[in-house]
């Protein structure tokens, strides 16, 4: 079964509907919540989605709590309008950016991606967003930037998780600029042609399909592009368990379990494991970036 | 009025086959809802930890009874061994959970066993655990004497142990299983001071 699904092209990255109907490519970020569901068309074979509901039942997002169904119950209180995000470190057009200003001009094209978390369950989600790269071309990244280091909103009073020490809030993840520029590396706005729930990152958050999805920091507020690879929030909690690369590797287990396979969630109560793929099925695309690379090493 | 008193005598009406009843209820209840999806999107995971959290309450319980009986004066004694069994029940089911639902790998299994520290000790808790419900009936209370209280000081060990698997399989340093730890600490301190000032006495 891995290997009918390894070989992937970037026809099931976006589904080939997609190509054919560009009325399914919703131009800017006003116009996410067009019908994108109704038109989509049925998922490459072996990635179809997981339910609305899974999707937005089932997270990690301490900011709300540890408990899976916290975010769920409790992301409603976070403010999403206005919504504004800092741009700043070396790049050209430093400053703070409103969130239409942000994705004004970005064309905000569906992408069904697998979805691995480090705790060896996964989901199929349909993404809606634009590539990160687009955005970081027009503030202009200058020449001396190797990373992108990214900030999640911290502010207590609507993230009754935040009260927790657990994280040295605000949560922070990072990318190497290369990551960064990838074209599989998204900036979400919306999920199932809807608005980006609270619960998923609200209003527009990361997704880097090959990286365990702790790295694909939700609710972003901060974007900077710096010389040195920046701190994130598991690697500084627990060094040995949460590398800054985090790419999923079925080689490389977690110092507590196994790697090697993990569970689509929404399969009921007799759901079987299935393999992780390395770079969860993204490697012919990614597996560049990382040439030469001890992945035992820098995990 | 001595409140102690009133709970004793009012735990006392109370048949031991209803904490039973009460106690076996969330197993066949929590399944239920695991196959019709009132559990969640992940409903093996949630099964498996809702199982493992109900054995580690009633282990809590269990150790609690005795200090309740010395310290509190209020005698629940008659329903140790059924909290005790149930948390044995519970303890149980979580491992069947793992092994059938979550991991179903004799492989997986082998590795989780020996590379897994977190897991290793939530079974070396589970394998203390065998022996008291083994002999958990009077018959084997009568036939051991003496012995028998000496080896249902394998709960000291079991317990603890559970905790530590809760703490260790957690993401970071999370309040919910440090509290079971130190509760759990806290109740077995209290034997030792109840030893101590007993020798005083003497």
């Amino acid at each position: 079964m891995a290997k009918k699904t390894r070989n992937l092209t970037w026809a099931d990255v976006t589904p080939e509907t997609h190509f054919l109907n560009r009325r399914q490519i919703l131009a800017g970020a006003g116009a996410v919540s067009l019908g994108a569901i109704a038109g989509r068309g049925r998922a490459t074979e072996g990635l179809e989605p997981n339910s609305f509901e899974d999707i937005t039942s089932y997270n990690n997002f301490y900011e709300f709590g540890t408990g899976k169904e916290d975010p769920a119950r409790y992301a409603h209180e976070m403010t999403t309008a206005p919504w504004s995000v800092t741009i700043d470190g070396m790049v050209d057009k430093p400053g703070s950016y409103d969130l239409a200003a942000l994705t004004d001009g970005m064309t905000i094209e569906e992408r069904i991606y697998r979805f691995r978390c480090v705790e060896a369950w996964s989901m199929v989600i349909p993404w809606n967003g634009f590539e990160l790269r687009g955005l970081l071309d027009r503030v202009g990244v200058q020449p001396g930037a190797k990373y992108v280091a990214f900030e999640t909103l911290y502010r207590p009073d609507e993230m009754r998780g935040t009260r927790s020490r657990i994280i040295d809030w605000p949560y922070r993840e990072g990318l190497r600029l290369d990551e960064a520029m990838h074209p599989l590396t998204i900036l979400a706005t919306g999920l199932y042609g809807k608005p980006m729930p609270n619960q998923n990152g609200a209003p527009i958050r990361l997704v880097v399909p090959w990286k365990y999805g702790f790295k694909s920091i939700k609710s972003i507020v901060r974007i900077s592009l710096v010389a040195e690879q920046p701190e994130t929030s598991w690697n500084m909690i627990a060094p040995n368990e949460y590398g800054f690369y985090s790419n999923v590797n079925p080689a490389v287990d977690h110092p507590r379990w196994s790697q090697a396979t993990e569970r689509r969630v929404g399969g009921g109560l007799f759901a079987a494991r299935q393999d992780t793929l390395m770079f969860n099925g993204y490697e012919d695309e990614v597996a560049g970036l990382y040439e030469g690379m001890d992945l035992k090493r820098f995990y | 009025m001595d409140l102690a008193a009133e709970v004793t005598r009012r735990a006392r009406r109370v048949p031991v086959w209803v904490i039973y009843v009460l106690g076996l209820a969330p197993m066949g209840w929590l399944f239920w809802l695991g196959l019709t999806g009132g559990l969640g999107p992940e409903p093996i995971k949630a099964l498996e930890h809702r199982y493992g959290l109900i054995a580690l309450q009633l282990l809590v319980a269990g150790l609690a009874i005795t200090p309740l009986c010395r310290i509190a004066r209020v005698n629940l004694m008659r329903f140790r061994r059924a909290v005790g069994l149930l948390a044995f029940a519970y303890v149980t089911a979580h491992l069947l959970v793992w092994l059938l639902l979550d991991l179903r790998s004799l492989s997986l299994i082998w590795q989780d066993l020996v590379k897994r520290p977190y897991v290793t000790i939530g079974m070396a808790g589970f394998a203390c655990l065998v022996p008291l419900a083994l002999t958990s009936n009077d018959r084997s209370v009568r036939a051991l004497g003496p012995r028998w209280r000496r080896l249902h000081r394998l709960t000291y060990v079991a317990v603890p142990l559970g905790a530590v698997h809760f703490v260790m399989l957690v993401k970071g340093w999370q309040w919910e299983p440090l509290a079971y730890l130190a509760a759990i600490l806290g109740l077995l301190a209290l034997r030792l001071r109840l030893v101590r000032s007993a020798f005083q006495q003497a």
